[in-house]
This record gives structure tokens, C-alpha cells and sequence, in this order.
């Protein structure tokens, strides 16, 4: 059903395929890029000698040097405006924003400035940045350590958001990322780091090692931004989901014994709209999963697209199941966080024509 | 709600010295005596040069000559390099002002009062260094050379608009002549600035960078952020602070300029300040050579603030008739930056009033050339650059949503 054979990588992988997980993923790809790139530079809060808050940039800095990898002080905005320099100049950095709660102070220059600068120079200025980011709930985070703001960033015209959903895409795609000539948003969904998730939170999180997704090549390899991935073939109803919600979705579809098609976008912009109007027209039925809340969240774009280009292949309304239009709570994280249930009753509907 | 036998509490909110109608009253600004202000080494630490952060380093005396231990020696050929390319700047703006008051294009921004500063930083930097500019540099551009033909052709949004249309007027971007895409979002460029010299010395490279900023936006967290960046890994960079005392219709003092120097806000992050007369070419040149030597040795930065007077509106959309004294500009105590240095290579016997009009009038005449052949192109409304180009460079290659939106315009 899962298979990690069914988007080819635009490079084939080399060194050896060995067992890990989310983090390990990231930080090969990072140590990988660094060793063949004297360009490529990594920096963030905590991100240099301790190797990251969660470790993504472990070793780094010992391996490639105090000024490869380092720490930056407590400033989203001055660390991704000293990122956008360093672009200009000609280098490749990659910036640990560590939570994407946090990410805010950094917006407008993101926003006004990296997203912008190749457009505004006439094309004689570009911002070949990346911005990483552990994104997402699920791990009693609170308010402002679980937010999803991957829509603020799809409306801006000239950046690109990226969101794999495990180890071996998270590898692929951030080095497709440090590649990239433009600026890229990577959102790291941290559910996800040490295991994927099915979304039953009483249940114990499997490890990533008895997944097929987390035979990673040691080399290099690159997946395509800009490609979907079909998780799971079905039928009846399409689901789309990115992060940690392809795998609550596949939880949801078995648990809603609904033969649906499961389809990790991968990147949000540019999206890939060929693999999505193609399932939904064969299903009929599309259902979008996403963390965020529900009122713009990027749910609220898919479902216009779809409605768009599907309309007379629809058998149902389009239905989103995603997070409440409140701030993200804590003792409330189970009823906020949209599970299996919620995917399967929203499938269920779908399939009996709508609510 | 206040408890009795307590003082009752005010809010100040601060007001300049005067307003439309009362007489201009620098008073309670304080200037050193041209010379006075010793020059330390550039080795020096921040700690050892705090009171540069007050003081005011001047070198042309109210006579025009020279004098003290900052006086750069220049000799003639720069100084009247640096005039002409002041009065080409002036002229400029002169007539790009009008230009907008006939329709040409939809706004503009004069330096007048400011030329000194982008004309000698200019001249001092190399054109591999990279400047990080606001909307008042233009002189840097003029005194590198640029065409200015390619500058109007910017303000005017025409078929050759070296950047296609998509930036209002003024906002240049020369990448081959060391000028970074200016941003309308204020502040924005500083922290950009430290992260481009932090480049260079991370591939051992010897270019630097300079970045300015106006008093009004020293507010902006962004200037605080550069700051801390620049001081923590000893970013070769210059970081400008151009104090023209008003920020649209807000006096400097709404900026914290009455409480302390704007020069005095890098102390307290370590970084090493000096503060200059904006008005004099020749404290300019030093002030930034002492900088630049910093940089390119591997000594930091520097933090400079620039004292001088915006004598122009904020722009073709203001009118500051309405929040300052009229004729506040005439009076401002460090005089014309152009008229200083004229008077300087007067006195030193290699310039005359003959040699500045006809500097002034060939000026004029280099405008008018430019001006002709850019309006042949077109001003804003009658040429433009292909609608094509609107969906170009948004990304490095074009994805399916703009390619299918440009189809729906028919381009």
C-alpha cells in the first residue's frame, strides 16, 4: 500500500541505505550539502554547538567548523535578514527557525524581502535561502509551541513551502531546498521526528525503523519540490494532506474502511495540481486534511482549486477536517488536533453523499 | 482610580523647537568647533571612544578652510570630483522634481541638504563592495557613474526600466555598481547589510559592506537586530545613521533623538560610533575612511550618524509647510553641504565662482541630455516595459499558476 518507490527521485540515491529517523534524515542531508558545498552554512538559536533543540543539527558544527554551523542570538528577524545577505552574496544558508511559533518576528522579512528581492532587482538580486522550521502539535506544546502557519506563507508570492512527512522525502526535499535559487519555507512537522504518527495519542508511537520510509540513503539524492506523492491508491475519495496529517489520514481511511486515495502534497507552493485534479477526478470526492485552523487555512485554496477544476467529477461536496478557529490549546490538545475519528467520520459523510 | 497625596502623573509627548509661523531654534543642539574632536585610532575599543558617540567631527571651518586631526588632505581632483557629482545630484533632483510636477511620473525623493553623504561614501567605497541603501542615496549611483538615463528611465516606469516596472520611483537596484535593491519597508536592509559582510568574511574574502538608515527608522527593531549581528561576529560593514531631523512630519525627538545621540545606541552594543557634521564632504570622507580601514582590517564595524537637515520635502506627497518652521532649512547652523566644499576649493585657490557656474550649468545640460533621451522612450503612462515581464522573475522559473494567469491576461 505504502510505497517510497512511486515518485522517483530527479537524482539517484547513493552510499548506503540505512534505517532513520526524521531528524537523522535532516541533518544527513544537511551534512551531505555542507560537505559538497563550501556555500551551504547553518545557524539558528541553538543550533550550532548543541546541534539544535531538537538535534537536526547535531555534529555540524565538529564536522565542518565554527563558522559552517553555528549559534545565533535570540532574533527570527536578524537571522533570516542576515540569511537574505548572505544570499545576495552569493552563499546558501540555511536558517533553524526553532519553532514556527516563532517565526512571526522573522515575517516581514521573509515576506517583504526574501520572497521579493528577485523581482524587485529585475531579476540582478535572488534570495536562494532556507528557512527550516519544526512545525505542528501533538507534543503538548501550548500555544506557542504547535502552530501550523504554513498558509501565511503559500499566499506570498515568490516563496516556496515545503512539508515532508517522512524521513526519506525530508531528506530529498531539503536538499532540493538548499538547491533551490529561490526562497524556501521547510516546515518540519516534530510530531514526526522519531516516528510516524497515526494520530491515536494513546497509543505508543511507532518507530520509524519499521517503516519503508526510513531507508535513507547515506549519499546524496534529491526529490523534486513541486511533486506529490499517492501514499495510498483508493478509489472512492481523495484525501489531501501534508506533514503529520498523511498519516492520520491513512489512520482515518482504515479506520473508516473507505477505499481512498491518500496523496502527500509534499510542497505547498508550487503545488502539484496535476497528481491532485487527476485522483479527485477518478474518486470523485476529495476530503482535505490539515492541522491548522480551518478559516484560510491553505484547506480553503485546495478546495477552491478542486471545485475549480472538478466540479462535474464531484459526487460530493468537498469537506475539510482540520484545527478549530482558536488559539492552540494544552489541556485541550486531543479535542483540538484533528484525529482518526474525525477523518473517518468526515470520510463517511463524504461517502453517503455529504452532511 | 489615582490614590490621594500622590503626584498626579503627565504624559510628555516631545515637540520640535518650532512649528509653521515661529522663527527656527536650534538652541539646544550642540555643535563642536570644526577640528576640535581628536581622532582616535581605529584600533581603538568602543570603550576607549565613547565620547565620539557625542561629539560632532567637523573639518571645514566657517572660513572653508581644513582643520584638524580628521582632515582627509584630499587633493583637489577628488575634492572637485566630489563637487561636481554634488551639483550633478542637485541638478538631478531638480529636475526629476519637476518632471513629476508635469505628470512624468507618479512620485519622487530629493536628497537636498544630504548630498555630501552618498557622494563621498560613493567615491570611498569599491564598486565590489556592496551598498545597502534607502531612498536617499542617489548620489551614490551619480558619483559611481551610473547613467542617468537608466535612473529615469527607473522613475519613469519605461520600456527600458532596467528593473521592468515593478518598483515605485526612486527605487533603483544596480547589483554592477554596488547598489542593493532599495525596499520601500523601512530598516530592512540593515541587518541585510551585516548579513552580506558576514559573507565576505566568512569566504575570506576582503569586500565589505555599508548600509544607511534615517533617524526616524533607528525605531525599527530591524536597526537593533543589525546591531547585535554586526557587534557579535564582527561583521565588516558600516552601518549609517542619517539624522535629517525629520521622518515625514516627525521631528528626530519622536525617534529618541532628544535623549540621546543616535551615534550613542551602538555603546551599548559594543560597537564603536562616530557622529558627523553630514554637511561637511570632507568629515564625511574621514569619518567613513576611518571605518572602511576598520572593516577591511578586520576590526568590525562602525556605526556613523550622519547630522544633517532633510531641506527638501519628504517626498513629492508632503508638504512641510504645514509642521516646521519655512524657513527652518535656511537656517540650519552646518550651512549647504554643496556651498561648504565650493568655498573650501575657493580658498584653496583651485575652483572660482566661474568654474562653479559653469559646473552647474553643464550639469544642468548632462540632465536635460539624459532627460531627452529617456522621455523619447517614455514617461510613466505612455511606454512600459511588455506585461509579459509583470509574471517574470516572481520565481527563478515560472510555475503553472502564473503561467496560466499570464495566459488569462493574453500575454
Amino acid at each position: 500500500m505504502v510505497t517510497a518507490s512511486n515518485a522517483p527521485a530527479s537524482t539517484p540515491a547513493s552510499g548506503d541505505v540505512v534505517p532513520m529517523n526524521m531528524i537523522q534524515a535532516l541533518n544527513s542531508a544537511l551534512d551531505v550539502k555542507m560537505a559538497e558545498d563550501g556555500n551551504v552554512l547553518s545557524f539558528g538559536e541553538d543550533a550550532g554547538y548543541f546541534g539544535g533543540v531538537f538535534r537536526v543539527t547535531d555534529q555540524l558544527q565538529q564536522k565542518h567548523g565554527l563558522t559552517r554551523s553555528f549559534d545565533a542570538p535570540i532574533s527570527e528577524c536578524g537571522i533570516v535578514a542576515a540569511a537574505i545577505g548572505m544570499g545576495a552574496y552569493g552563499l546558501r544558508p540555511v536558517v533553524e527557525i526553532q519553532f514556527a511559533d516563532y517565526i512571526y518576528p522573522a515575517y516581514d522579512q521573509i515576506v517583504s524581502e526574501a520572497a521579493k528581492l528577485r523581482y524587485r532587482s529585475g531579476g540582478q538580486f535572488t534570495s536562494p535561502i532556507t528557512v527550516r522550521s519544526p512545525y505542528g502539535g501533538g507534543i503538548f506544546g501550548g500555544q506557542t509551541h504547535s502552530q501550523s502557519p504554513e498558509s501565511l506563507f503559500t499566499h506570498i508570492a515568490g516563496l516556496k513551502v515545503v512539508v515532508p512527512s517522512n524521513p526519506y522525502d525530508a531528506k530529498g526535499l531539503l536538499t532540493a531546498c538548499i538547491e533551490d535559487d529561490d526562497p524556501t519555507i521547510f516546515f518540519e512537522p516534530k510530531r514526526l521526528y522519531n516516528g510516524p504518527f497515526d494520530g491515536w495519542h494513546e497509543k505508543p508511537v511507532s518507530p520509524w525503523k519499521t517503516q519503508e520510509f526510513a531507508q535513507v540513503p547515506t549519499g546524496k539524492y534529491v526529490e523534486p519540490i513541486g511533486k506529490a506523492r499517492v501514499m495510498r491508491e483508493g478509489n472512492d475519495v481523495t484525501i489531501l494532506a501534508w506533514g503529520t496529517m498523511v498519516w492520520v489520514s491513512l489512520a482515518g481511511a482504515e479506520h473508516a474502511g473507505v477505499d481512498a486515495e491518500v496523496i502527500d502534497l509534499r510542497t505547498l507552493v508550487p503545488l502539484d495540481i496535476e497528481t491532485i485534479e487527476a485522483s479527485v477526478k477518478k474518486t470523485g470526492r476529495c476530503v482535505i486534511v490539515h492541522e491548522a485552523p480551518k478559516t484560510s487555512g491553505y484547506g480553503a485554496e485546495l478546495s477552491a482549486l478542486v471545485q475549480e477544476r472538478c466540479f462535474y467529477h464531484l459526487e460530493a461536496p468537498i469537506a475539510r477536517v482540520c484545527g478549530w478557529d482558536t488559539p492552540y490549546p494544552h489541556a485541550f490538545e486531543w479535542e483540538y488536533f484533528p484525529g482518526p475519528q474525525r477523518v473517518a467520520d468526515a470520510l463517511k459523510a463524504t461517502m453517503s453523499g455529504g452532511r | 482610580m489615582k490614590k490621594p497625596n500622590t503626584p498626579q502623573l503627565s504624559l510628555r509627548v516631545p515637540e520640535p523647537s518650532g512649528r509653521p509661523g515661529d522663527a527656527p531654534d536650534f538652541s539646544h543642539l550642540r555643535f563642536d568647533a570644526a577640528g576640535a574632536v581628536d581622532r582616535p585610532d581605529v584600533a581603538s575599543t568602543p570603550y576607549e571612544m565613547r565620547d565620539h558617540a557625542f561629539q560632532l567631527v567637523r573639518v571645514l571651518d566657517d572660513d572653508g578652510k581644513a582643520v584638524g586631526p580628521w582632515n582627509p588632505n584630499l587633493d583637489p581632483e577628488t575634492l572637485r570630483q566630489g563637487l561636481k557629482a554634488m551639483i550633478l545630484t542637485r541638478a538631478f533632483d531638480d529636475r526629476m522634481h519637476r518632471a513629476h510636477r508635469q505628470g512624468k511620473t507618479s512620485f519622487y525623493m530629493k536628497c537636498t541638504g544630504e548630498e555630501a553623504i552618498a557622494v563621498a561614501q560613493g567615491m570611498i567605497l569599491r564598486r565590489e563592495d556592496m551598498g545597502f541603501p534607502t531612498y536617499r542615496q542617489q548620489g551614490l549611483l551619480i558619483s559611481r557613474g551610473y547613467p542617468l538615463v537608466e535612473m529615469m528611465n527607473q522613475i519613469y516606469s519605461n520600456a527600458s526600466d532596467p528593473i521592468k516596472g515593478r518598483q515605485l520611483p526612486i527605487m533603483y537596484s544596480s547589483k554592477e555598481y554596488g547598489f542593493f535593491t532599495i525596499s520601500g519597508n523601512l530598516g530592512t536592509q540593515v541587518p541585510q547589510a551585516v548579513g552580506w559582510a558576514m559573507a565576505s568574511a566568512y569566504k575570506g574574502d576582503d569586500k565589505i559592506a555599508i548600509s544607511w538608515i534615517g533617524d526616524g527608522a533607528t525605531a525599527e527593531g530591524d536597526f537593533h537586530n543589525a546591531l547585535t549581528f554586526a557587534a557579535v561576529y564582527r561583521a565588516p560593514v558600516i552601518l549609517n545613521v542619517v539624522n535629517n531631523q525629520w521622518a515625514i512630519s516627525s521631528f528626530m525627538g519622536i525617534a529618541g533623538g532628544l535623549e540621546t545621540t543616535f551615534a550613542s545606541k551602538a555603546i551599548g552594543y559594543g560597537l564603536p560610533a562616530l557622529r558627523v557634521d553630514g554637511n561637511d564632504f570632507l568629515a564625511v570622507w574621514a569619518a567613513t575612511k576611518w571605518a572602511e580601514e576598520r572593516a577591511r582590517t578586520n576590526q568590525g564595524a562602525t556605526v556613523i550618524e550622519l547630522f544633517t537637515y532633510r531641506g527638501a520635502p519628504h517626498s513629492t506627497s508632503d508638504d512641510p509647510s504645514r509642521y516646521r518652521p519655512g524657513d527652518e532649512h535656511e537656517k540650519w547652523p552646518l550651512g549647504d553641504p554643496v556651498d561648504r566644499l565650493k568655498q573650501h576649493l575657493i580658498a584653496l585657490g583651485e575652483w572660482s565662482e566661474a568654474q562653479q557656474e559653469e559646473a552647474e550649468k553643464d550639469a544642468v545640460e548632462q540632465v536635460r541630455a539624459a532627460g531627452k533621451e529617456s522621455e523619447a522612450i517614455g514617461t510613466l503612462g505612455q511606454s512600459r516595459p511588455s506585461v509579459k515581464t509583470m509574471f517574470e522573475e516572481v520565481f527563478a522559473t515560472e510555475d503553472w499558476r502564473l503561467v496560466e494567469q499570464r495566459r488569462e491576461v493574453g500575454v
